[in-house]
């Protein structure tokens, strides 16, 4: 029997990780890249959350830690979406080259 | 080969005529005790003079700075203070300074009195002016008797020309201006007067020809006065230079910064031995004082002490020319084969000759009568222009020294005296003639401090102070009356128009004729008879006799062109019509004349009856508009007050008197004339009363002129008796009424035609005399005109050679600049622009990776990662 071991889920989380980033490249939608970040979050998710398991040491501090990104992309996602919601209401698009402004 | 050979004659002249002074004052020693009791009476024999004692007094520098604050108000906020609160504003702050000034210089003269007779000498130390190895000059005042005197003088008459000029310039715009100027001549005079040593009295001296060319120049518009305030300036630079070579001379003469001299003032550390063996010692911080061994001082008194060296201090000068062994010393120096002291005494007088206008310098006094009559009065009578006699009264004990001196500046006075009267003979400018007048007078000042009678130079200084004061002033009003006519050919009848006038005039002209009624008689008898009986103060005895000759005869013409201008001004008919006054005023002052002879007649209807009824005199009925306008411009006066202070006196062409501020102020004069009779009331009494044998100022200077008083004294003609006294003074008395009655035949009424005739036979004489003698093209042809050629030679010369030489260095320095800027333009700016476009370029491309796309980043950190495992995997 099939039994997953710790490099099983390093693998899928730098298949999350490289899916991640991936995306964020391609994407020029703003909402795009936000999911793409959300992929790349939880990439690390999974590695805090494996490593925690395969530790033989009695501690926490990798669930605790993984807690604790959710939580912060749970706000990241709402304030990346206000400011893509400001950036479409001023400029009718959310296609980010075109929200080049502050460049210059 | 003879120019030499003359030289050499006269130098011996010199020295034998000095050897034979300093024989006379031996033997004068051998009889100083036959006059012992002479000598108990005055103090002490020279010798045993000590150093000067002086009194602290804090509040000296008021004096002069007053009137400096007073001006430097006017100065900055003259203009602003006149257009926003008028005229009046800016004539009170200086008339202010001036009368506190005053006061203050009363206070300092009571505390003077308060001290013993010996000891009057007040000192306001402020601080070191200069302060170069053994010299050290202070910045203080000092008052002692003579510059007390001099400081009331100014201070005194000063105020009420201050006053009277507030009615004689109401008409002026640049009125601050004026009491501007005027405050600041009084403050440098003050300067003059009071600074304890040469440097603040050379301050003052070169002040108050500043003061005096500002004030020539006051109507600078007109080119003819500001020529003669340079004229004044310029001629002032040449007496300058004579008297800063005499204090060189004198300085070096002292011991210098640089001369080691022998015997007596060796340099520092021989000074010190010398001094341990012959003198007792009291030395303070590395200054010397010797103390002459005849004086008993009692132990640790400092100040029996005399400090030797050189100085520029008055009081140390005195204290050590009183040393014997100092006086032998100088008495022996000799300069270029003339005897020092002789020398330094003639330089000085040189100064003397520009400042108070004698010859050879007197020709700019006449000149700068040009400016506004009351700086004729103030500067150039009654104050500056006696600066040169302060001088030399101030150094008596240095010029009684040199009968040398002393010969030369009697004689230039003399000379000078009988000279200028000549030429005041002929004159028809009221103001000419009292300018030469003065001249003539000062002339007699030099007399008296020239044969060594300084108390008598000194009072004739004071007394002539308020009688040309007066005179200047009275002129001053009598030009304003006339509408600023100066031409007494078109005077005359005078007397009935401005009556105050006339009588403070003909007062000042009794005082300055030598009437024995008032002060000018004392003085200038006192100084005729010191004289005469000078003796061997002179090179030779018969010179004083021949002095007194010209000043008697001088006092002849004297009398004789003062009543002149009286009689020609202020008795006859009036000469001035209306036709004449046009011209003669430029200021808008000038009312249309018709208008003027309106009002006149005018009020001629009104008062006319009143006026025939009481008048109805000899000459009434040929002018009655005249006598009328009198009584108009007295109503004129009394109805608009303000009619002085502004409008000035634009009415009319009948003569008027002037405001009651000037005929006040001429008034105070007059009396002052007669009150300062009192300060010389006549030694000759002294033989019948013994408390008037030393007059009050004679006493009042004494202190002042102890160091020279013996040696004068043992030098002047012994016993002269009371018979030749009496005699002199008879003849005094008889020149003052000879003058005055030649005058009134000649001029009163101007009934006489002998001047006519006179000069219808002579015209030539009287040609040559009215142009004053031709000296002033003289001096043109001798001294401006080669000056003038030699300033268009230089011209040429710096043109030419000086300019060709620096445009030669400049051409030369710009072509090295030239390549000097390629180099920069081409080969540094190359360089540093080359490193700043590349700069640019670079930073252009580099810019370009910096996209602001969260992409293009994410590639660079992929890559960067991918680099960093990709090296691991290589190498780790």
């Amino acid at each position: 029997m099939f039994t997953p071991a710790l490099p099983h889920f390093l693998i899928v989380g730098a298949v999350l990780f490289a899916l991640g980033t991936y995306t964020c490249i391609t994407r020029t939608n703003a909402v795009g890249i936000l999911m793409g970040v959300e992929l790349i979050l939880n990439a690390a998710n999974v590695n805090f959350v494996a490593f925690n398991k395969y530790n033989p040491a009695p501690v926490l501090t990798g669930q605790v830690f993984a807690l604790m990104v959710i939580v912060l992309a749970a706000a990241e996602a709402a304030v990346a979406l206000a400011i893509v919601l400001a950036i479409y209401m001023n400029m009718k698009t959310i296609d980010v080259t075109e929200a080049d402004t502050l460049r210059e | 080969m003879t120019q030499v050979h003359a030289l050499n004659a006269l130098q011996s002249l010199i020295l034998s005529a000095e050897e034979a002074a300093a024989h006379a004052a031996e033997h004068a020693g051998a009889m100083a005790g036959a006059a012992a009791e002479h000598a108990a009476e005055h103090g002490e024999h020279v010798e045993a003079l000590t150093r000067q004692v002086t009194h602290p007094a804090g509040f000296l520098w008021l004096i002069p700075f007053l009137p400096l604050l007073g001006s430097a108000i006017n100065a900055m906020f003259g203009l602003r203070l006149q257009r926003r609160f008028g005229k009046a504003i800016t004539s009170h702050i200086a008339i202010g300074a001036m009368t506190l000034s005053f006061l203050t210089a009363a206070f300092a003269w009571i505390q003077l009195i308060g001290l013993p007779e010996g000891e009057r000498y007040l000192l306001n130390d402020l601080w070191t002016l200069i302060s170069a190895g053994d010299v050290q000059v202070q910045f203080s005042f000092a008052l002692d008797p003579l510059s007390m005197m001099m400081t009331l003088i100014i201070t005194f008459i000063g105020t009420l020309i201050h006053v009277y000029s507030v009615g004689y310039m109401a008409d002026e715009p640049a009125y601050w201006r004026f009491f501007c100027y005027l405050n600041l001549f009084v403050f440098s005079m003050l300067l003059l007067v009071m600074g304890d040593n040469f440097v603040l009295m050379f301050f003052g001296w070169e002040g108050v020809g500043l003061c005096s060319y500002l004030l020539i120049g006051f109507w600078y518009e007109d080119v003819e006065k500001a020529r003669a305030a340079v004229k004044a300036f310029v001629t002032n630079r040449f007496g300058d230079f004579g008297f800063v070579l005499g204090l060189f001379l004198l300085f070096w003469a002292m011991g210098g910064a640089w001369q080691k001299v022998a015997n007596v003032v060796p340099d520092r550390e021989v000074r010190w031995a010398k001094a341990d063996a012959n003198y007792q010692v009291q030395a303070e911080s590395g200054t010397v004082y010797l103390r002459d061994p005849t004086i008993p001082v009692e132990q640790g008194r400092t100040e029996a002490g005399t400090r030797v060296g050189p100085t520029l201090t008055f009081r140390d000068l005195r204290d050590q020319l009183t040393l014997t062994s100092m006086k032998e010393r100088l008495l022996g120096m000799n300069f270029a084969g003339i005897p020092l002291l002789a020398l330094v005494g003639i330089l000085l007088f040189v100064g003397a000759t520009a400042k108070s206008a004698q010859i050879p310098l007197y020709v700019w006094l006449p000149d700068a009568m040009a400016g506004p009559t009351p700086v004729s009065a103030l500067i150039h009578a009654a104050t500056m222009v006696t600066a040169g006699v302060y001088m030399v009264a101030r150094l008596n004990f240095l010029f009684a020294l040199s009968p040398t001196a002393m010969t030369v500046i009697a004689v230039t006075g003399a000379a000078t005296a009988a000279f200028a009267a000549t030429i005041g003979f002929v004159q028809y400018d009221i103001k000419k003639v009292l300018a030469y007048s003065t001249v003539s007078q000062l002339g007699f000042m030099f007399i008296g401090v020239g044969v060594g009678a300084y108390w008598a130079g000194a009072y004739h200084l004071l007394t002539h102070a308020f009688f040309k004061a007066c005179l200047f002033l009275g002129s001053g009003s009598v030009i304003l009356g006339c509408h600023h006519e100066q031409d007494m050919r078109k005077m005359g009848g005078l007397k009935k128009f401005m009556p105050l006038t006339e009588k403070t005039y003909r007062y000042a002209c009794i005082a300055i004729a030598g009437f024995p009624i008032a002060n000018g008689f004392f003085s200038k008898d006192e100084i005729l008879w010191k004289a005469f009986t000078s003796g061997s103060n002179m090179l030779d005895p018969a010179i004083g006799k021949i002095i007194w000759t010209v000043g008697w005869l001088t006092a002849l013409g004297t009398s004789f062109y003062m009543w002149r201008s009286y009689y020609m001004t202020f008795t006859g008919e009036y000469r001035g019509g209306h036709d004449d006054h046009g011209h003669a005023h430029a200021a808008p002052a000038t009312a249309p004349a018709p208008a003027g002879s309106h009002v006149a007649s005018h009020d001629a209807i009104k008062h006319g009856p009143e006026d025939v009824a009481h008048g109805g005199k000899d000459d009434h009925g040929h002018a009655p508009a005249p006598a009328h306008a009198t009584a108009h411009a007295k109503a004129d006066h009394a109805d608009h007050p303000d009619h002085k202070a502004e409008g000035g006196h634009g009415h009319g062409g009948s003569p008027h008197e002037s405001p009651n501020s000037m005929t006040w102020v001429l008034a105070t004069l007059a009396i002052g004339c007669a009150a300062t009779i009192v300060l010389g009331f006549w030694p000759v009494l002294g033989h019948w009363v013994p408390a008037l044998e030393e007059p009050l100022l004679e006493r009042w200077l004494a202190p002042v002129l102890a160091p020279s008083h013996a040696m004068v004294a043992a030098r002047a003609m012994a016993e002269p008796g009371l018979g030749l006294e009496i005699l002199l003074i008879a003849a005094s008395v008889s020149v003052a009424f000879g003058g005055w009655g030649i005058a009134r035949a000649l001029y009163k009424d101007a009934k006489s035609t002998v001047p006519e005739r006179v000069k219808a036979a002579l015209p030539g004489l009287h040609r040559w005399m009215y142009n004053k003698y031709y000296v002033d093209e003289l001096y043109q042809a001798v001294v401006l005109k080669p000056a003038y050629l030699l300033a268009r030679a230089w011209s040429a010369f710096d043109a030419v050679v000086v300019d060709g030489l620096v445009n030669g260095i400049a051409a030369v320095g710009r072509f090295v600049c030239n390549i000097d800027g390629a180099i920069d333009t081409y080969i540094v700016d190359g360089f540093v622009n080359l490193f700043a476009n590349n700069l640019l370029r670079l930073s252009k491309s580099l810019r370009r990776i910096q996209t602001g796309r969260i992409q293009h980043y994410l590639y660079a950190a992929l890559a960067g990662a991918l680099l960093v495992v990709g090296i691991n995997y290589l190498f780790g």
